[in-house]
């Protein structure tokens, strides 16, 4: 036998190479490749919002746009590229129809721009389309200004004169553009103070009158209802008796009260309205310009766009954000502030946390602590982790028939009998939405806390029970102290969840426009029964059924980027605390 | 019944033959009588009829190779074997006179009578001072100037006191592994145990730590009654007064240190002792 064939490793091993596949070469690359995927997906959605969202308030220069069509004047928003039809084509002037087929035979599309134009009561539209090809001439007049008004959306024109009412009646008349802005810019802030204090009066003054009068008409109809069931009991007719003097007796208070409230706020009104504002437009494709006459009182901000330095787009901008975070909205939601939507999501976060958090650790602690394994145990887990997968529309639908119809409705019989046939707890509000979610994020408590309990070295258990401890003591003073880190996940978890559903609590208590906050000023100061505005859910109302859809559009991303940023901060919270107790239990992994 | 020549081969057999326990336990006091304990895993039966006393204030050696059962009947002490699903106990043991296995004996009051030190030391996710006085605390105690007074006793009892009267606050689980041992030691006679239980304490810590938790047994026999599970024939004949030789679950010879390792009666335990096997 030769050399070689008897020493057969000899040659292998000076051939071998340990080969690509098995020293894992390709792998690395691989499932690094997926993570950087992975990551870029992420960053990019974040780009996205982070970029359309911020943009949004960045006030934009005023353009006045010449085209055969008429003028234009307002704010560039979007530029496009279409198909225009023939009957488009043959409507142009001879110098447009050349440019448009010059523009059709270069790029086969021709472009447009959307102008923000405003002026919605005089032009009925807020947007237009302006045509590349027919656009005449174009400039950034000096003296352009907007102003966002209290209704009817924005408002573009020249300054004519400012007009002052004076205490005499004798009308002053500041004319020309300079004199006009000048002047404004001197009593808006106060119009604006005023309009403040009226909006105060109208919301909580006229609101606490409001309530007074409806505790005493409620407890009549209280002593009504009991003296139907006892009727000629001496005590309840009494009772009814004394009820009805109060109640006529707040009423009067309460219309005295009105009387004084409406003189203050008409006080307020008749001195708002000496100040006004002469703007001319510069007219709107057919619509020619013409004067309109703006009261301060309906201008929330105005300011000449065209003007402004960096210094006076950036102070434009941080105020619009502090409105945006501040206010209330309105115009449908398409402009304002989202303050009672910010409120309301972390409010609802906050009391789905308190809900979950309890149940789930005690759940799981009764599922590996306290049962016996078999096959009860194991049905349940399955089933607790199933119902991770239930979608969330469901769990909707099953809080309204259970907390709203069933639950509700009895607590409505049982304590809120003189409101109904107004349902108090037998329709959606906070405390149900935010019950429904618990259930909605249970199993991820459930799971995430049995692994923690889990994780509990035995030995630690052991030398608890050497030490003469019961299992509860042990619990209570080994395993969850030590499993806690791994519930704050659990939480964690359950928040990133319930803070972006939005499907369940359409049915539950989110509403479009909720009056009141769910948490004010008067006694009890929680309100469990009010509904809510959610940051979700305004998304998709803005979004999807807003009236003015091309303003409303890009304030889906900057809701869209307040709710992300909610969201971010509620976790790194409780990532902050979880660190803090890691370090104090010095726990494992979790 | 004549003990054969050749125990092990009997047991492997099958047959049961009684222990060889010296005459030198007759004059004993026993804080721990173990009465004819067997038990079962399932199926499995671990310990067969032990009967044995354990000496008050003597250190009290269990050896014998792997699986002979020696921690098993430590754990059944203190019943820890409770804990495991499917343990079968007959026969029973007293702690000064009473019964620990007879029905409706209070399991935790029981333990609270007992400490016991684990192979791999255990400290609670807890401070130094909490851990040292975990027994008093579920005990329901909570005057500080006792438990300071608990505290420092059972440190210096365990000669840690020096090393952690600066940091009882800090966290027990950052202490070295032959601290945590000497801590373990410290919380299980914080409640003065009548009986304290040891298995295998030694085997996680280098030499110099096993010889200062070894010098703590010397220490800490005459005031408390230690029953050591041990594996290395060294130790136990270094630290112990009495010991034991198990063998398959079985009590085979039991006498005074001395006479078991320079005299064993039987052939078995010489060949044990001198490595002849396990």
């Amino acid at each position: 036998m030769s050399e070689e064939a008897r020493k057969p490793w000899g040659r292998r091993r000076r051939q071998a190479r340990t080969s690509l596949l098995a020293a894992g070469e390709p792998q690395v690359w691989l499932t690094g490749g997926a993570l950087v995927v992975c990551a870029a997906m992420v960053a990019g959605l974040l780009a996205l919002v982070l970029w359309k969202g911020l943009a949004t308030f960045w006030p934009r220069p005023v353009a006045l746009i010449e085209t055969d069509g008429g003028v234009y004047m307002g704010e560039v928003t979007r530029h496009d590229d279409y198909l225009p039809g023939a009957e488009v084509l043959a409507e142009l002037t001879p110098e447009s129809r050349a440019a448009a087929e010059r523009q059709l035979a270069a790029a086969g599309r021709a472009g447009r721009r959307l102008v923000r134009t405003g002026n919605f009561r005089l032009t009925q539209s807020h947007f237009s389309w302006v045509d590349d090809f027919a656009v005449r001439g174009e400039s950034r007049p000096e003296w352009a200004v907007v102003a966002e008004r209290l209704e009817w959306g924005r408002f573009y024109g020249f300054p004519e004169a400012f007009v002052e009412l004076g205490a005499d009646g004798v009308e002053r008349r500041e004319e020309g553009p300079e004199a006009a802005w000048r002047a404004f810019r001197r009593e808006h802030g106060a119009v604006r103070e005023r309009r403040q204090r009226r909006r105060g009066l109208e919301k909580h003054e006229v609101g606490a009158v409001n309530r007074r009068q409806e505790e005493a008409r409620l407890a009549l109809r209280e002593a009504e209802q009991a003296l139907e069931d006892a009727p000629g009991d001496a005590g309840w007719q009494r009772a009814a008796e004394d009820a009805r003097l109060r109640f006529e007796e707040v009423r009067r208070q309460a219309d005295a009260e009105f009387a004084r409230i409406r003189a203050e706020i008409d006080a307020v009104n008749a001195e708002n309205a000496r100040y006004r504002l002469e703007v001319r437009t510069a007219g709107e494709g057919a619509v020619p310009p013409q004067t309109a006459t703006l009261g301060l009182d309906e201008i929330v901000r105005a300011y000449p766009a065209n003007q402004l330095a960096a210094g006076g787009k950036l102070s434009v901008y941080l105020a619009r954000w502090w409105e945006f975070l501040t206010d209330e909205p309105r115009e449908a939601n398409s402009e304002g502030g989202v303050f009672p939507a910010i409120f309301g999501t972390v409010v609802m976060t906050l009391l789905m946390s308190i809900a979950v958090v309890p149940f789930g650790v005690m759940a799981a602690l009764y599922l590996r602590e306290y049962a016996r394994g078999g096959a009860v145990v194991s049905t349940v887990r399955i089933a607790v982790n199933n119902l991770a997968g239930v979608p969330s529309i469901v769990f909707g639908v099953f809080g309204l028939g259970f907390f709203c119809y069933a639950v509700g409705a009895s607590i409505d019989e049982l304590l809120f009998s003189a409101r109904l046939p107004a349902p108090t707890y037998g329709t959606g509000g906070i405390l149900w939405a935010s019950l429904t979610l618990a259930l909605l994020t249970l199993p991820v408590v459930i799971v995430a806390t049995e692994e923690a309990i889990a994780a509990v070295p035995h030995s630690m258990r052991e030398g608890s029970y050497a030490c003469g401890a019961s299992k509860w003591q042990t619990i209570r003073r080994i395993v969850l102290p030590r499993a806690l880190p791994g519930m704050i996940t659990g939480m964690i978890l359950a928040i990133a969840r319930g803070a972006g559903e939005v499907a369940p609590l359409m049915l539950v208590g989110a509403v479009k426009l909720a009056p009141e906050l769910p948490i004010d000023g008067d006694f009890p100061y929680v309100h469990p029964e009010r509904s809510f505005m959610h940051l979700g859910f305004h998304v998709y109302d803005v979004g999807f059924q807003s009236q003015n859809s091309e303003a409303a559009k890009p304030m889906v991303f900057t809701t869209t980027l307040l709710l992300i940023a909610i969201v971010a901060v509620l976790n790194l919270a409780a990532v902050g605390l979880r660190g803090k107790l890691r370090r104090r239990f010095a726990g494992g992994q979790f | 019944m004549r003990v054969p020549d050749d125990p092990l081969a009997a047991i492997a057999r099958g047959e049961t033959l009684p222990s060889r326990v010296h005459a030198s336990l007759a004059e004993e006091e026993m804080v721990l009588e173990i009465e004819d304990l067997s038990l079962w895993y399932g199926e499995a039966q671990a310990l067969f009829q032990v009967s044995m006393g354990i000496p008050r204030g003597k250190v009290t050696a269990l050896i014998g190779p792997s699986g002979c059962g020696k921690s098993t009947l430590l754990r059944s002490v203190n019943r820890l074997n409770d804990l495991i699903d499917g343990v079968r106990i007959r026969g029973d043991m007293r702690l000064a006179g009473e019964s620990i296995y007879a029905r409706g004996v209070d399991v935790i009051e029981l333990r609270k009578r007992m400490g016991m030190v684990f192979q791999k030391s255990n400290p609670f996710p807890m401070s130094i001072y909490e851990n040292v006085i975990y027994s008093l605390r579920i005990d329901g105690e909570s005057r500080r100037d006792v438990l300071d007074e608990v505290c420092e006793r059972s440190l210096k009892g365990a000669a840690l006191w020096d090393e952690v009267k600066d940091r009882l606050g800090e966290l027990a689980l950052e202490l070295s592994g032959g601290q945590q041992q000497r801590l373990c030691i410290a919380r299980a006679i914080a409640a003065e145990p009548e009986i304290l239980l040891m298995d295998e304490p030694c085997s996680a810590l280098d030499p110099i730590a096993t010889g200062k938790i070894e010098d703590l047994m010397q220490a800490l026999r005459g005031e408390y009654t230690i029953l050591i599970v041990t594996h290395n024939m060294q130790q136990a004949s270094r630290t112990s007064d009495y010991t034991a030789f198990m063998y398959l679950g079985r009590m085979i010879e039991y006498g005074a240190t001395e006479d078991v390792f320079t005299n064993p009666r039987l052939r078995s335990t010489e060949d044990y002792i001198t490595g002849r096997f396990g």
